[in-house]
C-alpha cells in the first residue's frame, strides 16, 4: 500500500496511496511561500518580544518597547503641540483685547479658528457662518450681534454659551410669549410698528402703545435691542428668524430662543481664543469701545 | 484495496520506522472514533479560546476604572432602544479610536468603561456619518430636533433618512421596569428603586411639571428638560434626544492627570 514512486509525466514522487488506481502526487509546496511561513513564524517571535503580547495575570506582558496605542497617541499629539508651540504659547500669553494689534498673530489665529470652525461650529452656523432664519442660527457674517461682537464679548460665548443648562455664567435671558394677550388687530398693530422701526410699514398709535408697554424696556424705545439681554435690534433689515409679518407675529405669540452649548469644557482656551478671532474676522467683527477710545487703559496681560 | 480510507493497514508500516508506524496508528484510531474526534477538536478550540478570551475576564486592564459611569435612565435607555430599533449603528459608531485625527475631531478617545452598562455595545468600524460617542452637549436640543426631522436643513450635504415620525410617535411607556429587569439579570446595576420608580423617571425627565424626585441624585448627570420642543408630549423624539445629549457626559476627561495615567499604561 505504501507504494511511493516517481511518477513518470511529471518526475514527483507520488504520497504512496492508491484509490481505484488513481494516486496523488507529492508535489513539494513552493520555496517562497514556504520561506514566507517560516518568516512569518520567525517574525511573530520578535513581535512577542517587542510589543504587549501574551496575557497574564494582571495585563498583558509590556514587550520590551514598551509601546501602547494610548502612548504612541499621547506622543504624536505632543509632536503636534510642539509644531504649533510658539503661536500657542504667544496667544496664550497675549490679552485678547491686545490680539487685533499684533497682525502676524490675529492671521495665525484666524486661521487656526477657521479650522476648529470647520469641526465645531459649521452644523448649526454653516460651513460660511450664515447662519440660517428659518432654523433660527444667528449669520456671523453681518454687523448684528445679540450679545455683543469685540472679541471678548465672542470669546464670553464661546466659553460660557448661552442659554447652556446648568451653567451659572451663560448667558441667559428669556422672552414670554405673548400667546392671546393681544387681539388680531392688537396684533397686526404691533407688527405695523416692529416693521416701521426699520422703516418697512406705517406704524399707527395703537402699535406704538403696545410696544411701548410690553417691548420697549428690553428691545429699546426705537428697537435698538440690548445686548445686556440679548434682545435682538429691531430697527435694522437683519432679522434672525424671519422678517415677514408671520415670522413676526410668530415670534411674539410663541418666541423661540436660541441655545448655544458653552465650549469652555470642550475646547481649550487657545482654540477658544482662535476661533474668536476667526468669528470676529468675518466682517461684523466690532472694536473695543474702551480700549479705542483711552489707548492708555489697562488690560490684564497675565494669560 | 477494501478499505474505504487511504490510511494505511497495519502491515503497511511494518516498513516504516516505529515512531512514524505509532503516530499513523493513533491518527486512524482518532479519524474513525466520531466521539473522539469531537473531544480532540473541542480541546484544540478550548486552548484558543482560553488564550484568546479567558485573560480578559480577569486582566485589570480590561476595563479601565472611571468615575461617572452610572446605568442609563429609563428615557435614556428608551431612546437607545431607538436608536437600535432604527439601525442608527450601521451608519454611526460609538467608539473614538486612539488617533490624533478622531481625537481632534470628536474629543477623548473612547474607554472600554464607558460601554460597561451597553447591552449591546454601538462600538463599531463603519462610519457613514461621524461618530456619536461624544456628542452630548454638542448640540442644542432644537438642533437635534431640526437635524433629526430634516438632516439636510442643516448639513446639506448629508445622506442621512428623516426621522420626523419620531416627533409624533408618542414613547411608548407601559412598563418602563422591564426593560430595567431585563439589563440587570445581565448584570446592569439597577437598583429596586431605579426600578419601582422607572415610570415616574421616564415622564419626569422630560416634562419640567412633574417632581423628579431623587432622579438626579440616583442617576448623577441627568439632564431633566423637554427635549423635542413639546412640553404637552413624551414623544419617541424626547426619548432620542435625551440619549444623545448625556453620550460621552459622564466621564470627566479634563483632568490632565487622568490623561497622562492613560498614556502610560503598557501592556495594552
Amino acid at each position: 500500500m505504501v507504494n511511493k514512486r516517481i511518477d513518470e509525466a511529471t518526475g514527483t514522487e507520488t504520497v504512496g496511496h492508491e484509490w481505484d488506481g488513481i494516486e496523488e502526487l507529492d508535489t513539494p509546496m513552493p520555496r517562497w511561500w514556504l520561506w514566507t511561513f517560516y518568516a512569518t513564524i520567525a517574525w511573530s517571535l520578535v513581535y512577542v518580544v517587542l510589543y504587549p503580547a501574551w496575557p497574564m495575570v494582571e495585563k498583558a506582558t509590556d514587550g520590551v518597547l514598551g509601546w501602547s496605542s494610548r502612548g504612541q497617541l499621547a506622543e504624536e499629539m505632543s509632536v503636534a503641540d510642539l509644531a504649533q508651540a510658539g503661536v500657542r504659547e504667544r496667544l496664550s500669553r497675549i490679552p485678547i483685547e491686545r490680539l487685533p494689534d499684533d497682525s502676524a498673530l490675529m492671521a495665525q489665529a484666524v486661521a487656526g479658528g477657521a479650522a476648529a470652525f470647520k469641526v465645531n461650529c459649521v452644523q448649526c452656523h454653516g460651513s460660511g457662518a450664515a447662519g440660517s432664519q428659518t432654523l433660527g442660527y444667528p449669520n456671523l457674517n453681518d454687523d448684528a450681534w445679540l450679545w455683543g461682537g469685540d472679541l471678548r464679548a465672542i470669546e464670553y460665548t464661546l466659553v460660557h454659551g448661552i442659554r447652556q443648562a446648568g451653567h451659572d455664567a451663560t448667558r441667559t435671558s428669556l422672552m414670554p410669549p405673548f400667546a392671546g394677550v393681544f387681539t388680531p388687530q392688537q396684533m397686526d398693530a404691533l407688527v405695523d410698528h416692529v416693521l416701521s422701526l426699520s422703516g418697512k410699514a406705517e406704524s399707527g398709535p395703537v402699535g406704538a402703545q403696545i410696544y411701548a408697554d410690553n417691548c420697549a424696556l428690553c428691545h429699546g424705545p426705537q428697537g435698538g435691542g440690548n445686548r445686556e439681554l440679548g434682545a435682538p435690534r429691531l430697527n435694522d433689515a437683519i432679522w434672525l428668524r424671519g422678517g415677514s409679518r408671520e415670522a413676526i407675529a410668530r415670534q411674539v405669540i410663541d418666541p423661540k430662543l436660541g441655545m448655544m452649548p458653552g465650549w469652555g469644557e470642550r475646547l481649550d482656551p487657545v482654540t477658544i481664543k482662535m476661533l474668536a478671532a476667526y468669528v470676529h474676522s468675518l466682517g461684523g467683527g466690532e472694536d473695543f469701545l474702551e480700549v479705542a477710545e483711552n489707548p492708555a487703559i489697562q488690560v490684564d496681560e497675565t494669560p | 484495496m477494501t478499505t474505504p480510507s487511504n490510511l494505511p493497514d497495519d502491515k503497511d508500516l511494518a516498513n516504516e520506522p516505529p515512531d512514524v508506524s505509532a503516530t499513523v496508528k493513533a491518527h486512524k484510531k482518532i479519524e474513525r472514533n466520531v466521539t473522539l474526534l469531537a473531544v480532540g477538536t473541542f480541546i484544540a478550540v478550548a486552548i484558543g479560546g482560553v488564550v484568546e478570551i479567558a485573560p480578559l475576564f480577569w486582566v485589570d486592564n480590561t476595563i479601565e476604572e472611571v468615575e461617572g459611569m452610572r446605568p442609563y435612565t429609563p428615557l435614556e435607555q428608551a431612546g437607545r432602544d431607538i436608536y437600535v430599533r432604527e439601525g442608527c449603528y450601521t451608519c454611526h459608531s460609538q467608539m473614538i479610536r486612539p488617533f490624533r485625527d478622531e481625537v481632534e475631531r470628536y474629543g477623548h478617545y473612547s474607554l472600554a468603561a464607558e460601554s460597561m452598562y451597553d447591552h449591546p455595545f454601538q462600538w463599531g468600524s463603519k462610519r457613514t456619518g461621524p461618530d456619536l460617542a461624544r456628542v452630548g452637549g454638542r448640540y442644542s436640543d432644537e438642533w437635534h430636533v431640526q437635524h433629526l426631522q430634516n438632516p439636510q436643513s442643516v448639513v446639506p450635504q448629508s445622506v442621512m433618512p428623516q426621522y420626523g415620525f419620531l416627533l409624533e410617535t408618542d414613547l411608548p411607556i407601559d412598563d418602563p421596569a422591564a426593560a430595567l429587569v431585563a439589563l440587570r439579570r445581565v448584570g446592569v446595576p439597577y437598583s429596586d428603586r431605579d426600578i419601582e420608580l422607572a415610570l415616574n423617571d421616564i415622564v419626569a425627565q422630560a416634562d419640567p411639571d412633574v417632581d423628579p424626585g431623587d432622579l438626579a441624585e440616583r442617576y448623577p448627570k441627568t439632564q431633566i428638560r423637554d427635549f423635542d420642543g413639546n412640553p404637552d408630549r413624551l414623544t419617541e423624539m424626547d426619548a432620542l434626544v435625551a440619549y444623545l445629549q448625556m453620550l460621552g457626559t459622564l466621564v470627566d476627561f479634563s483632568s490632565a492627570a487622568a490623561q497622562e495615567e492613560l498614556a502610560e499604561e503598557t501592556g495594552r
